[in-house]
């Protein structure tokens, strides 16, 4: 039963990891980009490895799968979030559909919403 | 279970793919760290597969390097030194 359980959690991650790497290609811009990518895969990691702790119960391997999905769990938001604010203040533009900018231009200093022409030729490229 | 790595190694080339083609500095560190993590995904079942226990350091490792790899270079793009 527990066998199951653990088999059905790797299955789960795997899934979610696969499907944040295909957002991290289709989506438009580098924060939608991000947001998939490392909400998707975190949760697929940390399921996996609770998956492999399910499998193995407390022995070797499993106490460190459970040790490697707390540091995944706690590491990649904060990396994923100093990576945004980072390129926010070096300037990358944001989609062209975006609607609401509350980090705004009075707090980086220029305007980072891309203008629609620009966008136009950047499909055609 | 060979299934699984396959599959993961196919989200392994997604992240390759925006690696080479992103249009900023941006997305070519956070492909790499998701990368990253994918072959720590990859270096855990693989760990479950062969039955060896150290595997899984391996797959602590690099879930440690890939994170200060980021951290470093967020805070290199945000103009600031690494002791703030």
């Amino acid at each position: 039963m527990i066998n199951l359980l653990g088999w059905i959690f790797i299955v789960i991650g795997v899934c979610f990891a696969l499907l944040g790497c295909l957002g991290l290609v289709r989506f438009p811009d580098l924060y939608n980009r991000m947001q998939a990518a490392t909400k998707g895969v975190t949760l697929g990691a940390c399921g996996l490895m609770f998956g492999i702790f399910l499998l193995k119960g407390f022995s070797v391997m499993g106490i460190k799968a459970l040790v490697c999905a707390l540091f995944i769990l706690l590491t990649m938001p904060v990396a994923a979030h100093v990576l945004s604010r980072g390129s926010l203040f070096f300037g990358i533009k944001m989609w062209h559909k975006t609607e609401l900018d509350k980090f705004g231009p009075d707090k980086v200093g220029k305007e980072l919403i891309e203008k629609p022409d620009s966008e136009a030729t950047d499909e055609k490229a | 279970m060979e299934i699984l790595i396959v599959l993961l190694s196919l989200g392994a080339f997604f992240c390759l793919y925006r690696a080479l083609q992103g249009p900023s500095i941006s997305d070519r560190v956070i492909s790499v760290d998701i990368m990253s993590i994918i072959f720590t995904c990859i270096t855990a079942l693989m760990a479950l597969r062969y039955n060896i226990a150290f595997l899984m350091d391996l797959a602590i490792t690099l879930a440690i390097l890939s994170f200060i790899g980021t951290l470093a270079l967020g805070k290199y793009l945000e103009g600031r030194s690494l002791d703030d």
